[in-house]
């Protein structure tokens, strides 16, 4: 039996953002949440493998209790268990204390249900660090394969996938040894509709929510606040560059205003440092 | 007194370095200036190293003094022969372990990605990821001056500076092309540390079976010196046939903006921008983009910027050296045929200097 572990994150929609000039943090409240896209294709990949080989989905998430609305989402498309991380204590974290959090809380669901194999999102919309997957897997101590857009197989008997993964010099086809951690792109899987006995659990579903009183033990030196070594020194906004010189083809005409950017171009030596000359 | 050490991350496949390497030694040379004084006068030294991990990849290390390092921590195994993130990460944080560097850089590239983030969690410290302004600076409370790493968040309306107070080394993420590529001297020289590498095949769970060329998608936007890029004013994925024919008149290649990667009308590979490929081309043409920040972020520091649109209040026309408003399917064939016609004068030019 195949046991995927999915790890979610709640996301603003990016169209609809707004920052508290106080802390300099994102403002969750009243701004329209969405599942991570790259997190919800990994969990359709995830699905899309328990039905080949029978077995079991389980999500995990760290976020505010707002956030169960998204493990329902997850269990509306195909997650049999989801389990929220939540605690006031956990807030301020950056990737490094989110890495912790989530590590201690995958190893609790593998020492009751091992787990073969995790699904993350490539990196979440709202920082885009790609950062927490890379994390999770080195703390704990199993392989991570990053930007995987294909899965070929699952071997449970041999513990051993094959993946695709995208990098600048094409795909690289990767043996893994299970338990592993990968990070998904959107190509992995598409995202299915629904069926309806799914869509009516969720409605109903109550994920578990830890806390740090319990069931996972949390240290408490590397959560939160506490346990990121990264903070933010100031927020400011980038320097408007100087405007730039706007001709209008329409009065002009178009041969002389092609002419007039060209010969500008020129006198700044554009064209013979393009053509091999000297720049 | 004590060393100050200011890291690079050299990033190599198949024994062709990454440029951003150079580009981060060009940076971490700066910030090790930054820091001259306040070392001079605590008695401490200053120095720029790099890390390489690879089989037969001196001749890398040997280039690496050329552009900044006065160091090179050689991993030279044939283990290491192809990037595996176990393999690397565990070489790389046990030099770092020993060698304790105050700030290390890394290359926002794929492989980057993918390894600094495992280098960062084995150390138990800070990354800042797709910093676009690094800096060393005084922080109140702060005995020695930390790296400031500004990074653009929430689609470049903000820029947020992070630091790491009290764990190092101060790690950063920086993408390629946002810092330029510094000068070599090639009588720089420097010492290679070579640092064995104690794993055994056995230790690491993955195994590299095959890599598929990208072929035609690898079109190396990043080190464009010419780029020609559309954006939604195309009205269409035909659009990109005309922008490839000017591309190909000047010895460029295709961009887009993020809109035309959407609808579909042409590849990821092509996306200029904040999520797409930072650039800085000797010459950007910009067709029909309106010139959304996360657009300009990826572009701005281009050499000079051409952008054509209908609209005179288009943002494009704020990092534009020249902003032609007018119909870009009446502006680029007149482009076409005033690069051919330049084109031909400069060559009867080249052919009468020659004679």
């Amino acid at each position: 039996m195949f046991h995927a572990v999915v790890a979610v994150k709640q996301v603003p929609d990016t169209t609809n953002i707004r920052i508290d000039p106080e802390t300099g943090n994102l403002v969750r409240e009243g701004v329209p949440a969405i599942m991570n896209p790259y997190d919800a294709h990994a969990l359709a990949a995830a699905v899309e493998w328990k039905k080949k080989l029978g077995g079991k989905v389980t999500v995990v998430s760290m976020g505010p209790p707002s956030f169960i609305v998204t493990i329902r989402e997850a269990v509306e498309m195909g997650a049999d268990e989801g389990y929220l991380v939540s605690d006031r204590k956990f807030a301020g974290a950056d990737t490094l204390a989110t890495s912790y959090v989530l590590a201690q809380a995958i190893k609790y669901i593998d020492e009751h249900d091992p787990v073969d194999m995790l699904f993350f999102g490539k990196q979440a919309i709202d920082g885009d660090t790609a950062q927490v997957g890379p994390g999770v897997a080195v703390r704990l101590d199993i392989p991570v394969v990053t930007y995987v857009t294909h899965i070929r197989e699952i071997d449970l008997e041999g513990q051993k996938a094959i993946v695709e993964r995208k990098t600048e010099r094409g795909i690289e086809v990767i043996e893994v040894q299970l338990p592993a951690l990968i990070t998904c792109e959107k190509e992995i899987a598409e995202i299915p509709f629904a069926p309806l006995p799914d869509l009516i659990r969720s409605l109903r579903y109550d994920p578990e929510v830890w806390t740090t009183q319990g069931p996972v033990e949390f240290d408490k030196m590397q959560i939160g606040v506490r346990g990121s070594p990264t903070i933010v020194f100031k927020m400011g906004t980038p320097p408007l560059p100087e405007p730039g010189e706007v001709i209008d083809a329409r009065e002009m005409g178009i041969e002389k205003a092609v002419k007039y950017a060209f010969d500008k171009a020129e006198a700044e030596g554009i064209f013979a440092s393009i053509w091999g000359g000297e720049a | 007194m004590s060393t100050r050490r200011f890291w690079v991350y050299i990033e190599q496949e198949e024994g062709v370095v990454h440029p951003v390497s150079w580009e981060l030694l060009g940076v971490a040379r700066k910030l090790a200036e930054q820091v001259r004084d306040e070392a001079e006068a605590n008695g401490d030294e200053v120095v720029v190293e790099g890390v390489l991990v690879g089989c037969t990849v001196r001749h890398i290390a040997e280039e690496a003094f050329k552009y900044g390092a006065d160091r090179v921590y050689m991993a030279d195994s044939p283990i290491c022969a192809v990037y595996r993130n176990t393999a690397y990460h565990k070489v790389i944080a046990q030099i770092a372990k020993q060698y304790e560097p105050e700030v290390f850089l890394i290359g926002a590239t794929t492989l980057g990605r993918d390894l600094a983030g495992a280098i960062a969690t084995s150390l138990r410290t800070g990354l800042t990821a797709d910093c676009t302004q690094l800096e060393m600076g005084e922080v109140k409370g702060a005995k020695r001056k930390l790296l400031l790493a500004t990074r653009p968040a929430f689609g470049g309306n903000i820029l947020g500076t992070i630091i790491c107070r009290k764990r190092t080394p101060q790690m950063a993420s920086v993408r390629p092309r946002v810092f330029p590529l510094p000068t070599p001297d090639p009588e720089r020289t420097g010492e290679i540390v070579e640092v064995p590498v104690e794993l055994d095949e056995s230790e690491i769970p993955m195994r590299i079976l095959e890599v598929i060329s990208a072929g035609g998608e690898n079109i190396n936007l990043e080190y464009a010196d010419v780029i020609v890029a559309g954006g939604r004013g195309l009205g269409g994925p035909e659009g990109f046939k005309l922008l490839e024919e000017l591309a190909n008149e000047l010895g460029g290649v295709v961009g887009a903006s993020r809109p035309c990667v959407d609808a579909g009308w042409i590849s990821y590979a092509h996306q200029v921008g904040q999520t797409g490929k930072t650039v800085r081309p000797k010459l950007y043409i910009a067709a029909g983009i309106s010139g959304a920040l996360q657009h300009k972020v990826g572009m701005q520091d281009s050499d000079f910027i051409i952008a054509i649109n209908t609209d005179p209040k288009a943002p494009i026309f704020d990092v534009a050296d020249v902003g032609i408003v007018g119909d870009l399917y009446k502006v680029i064939p007149e482009m076409i045929e005033q690069i051919k016609a330049r084109k031909a004068q400069m060559e009867a030019q080249q052919k009468e200097a020659a004679a």
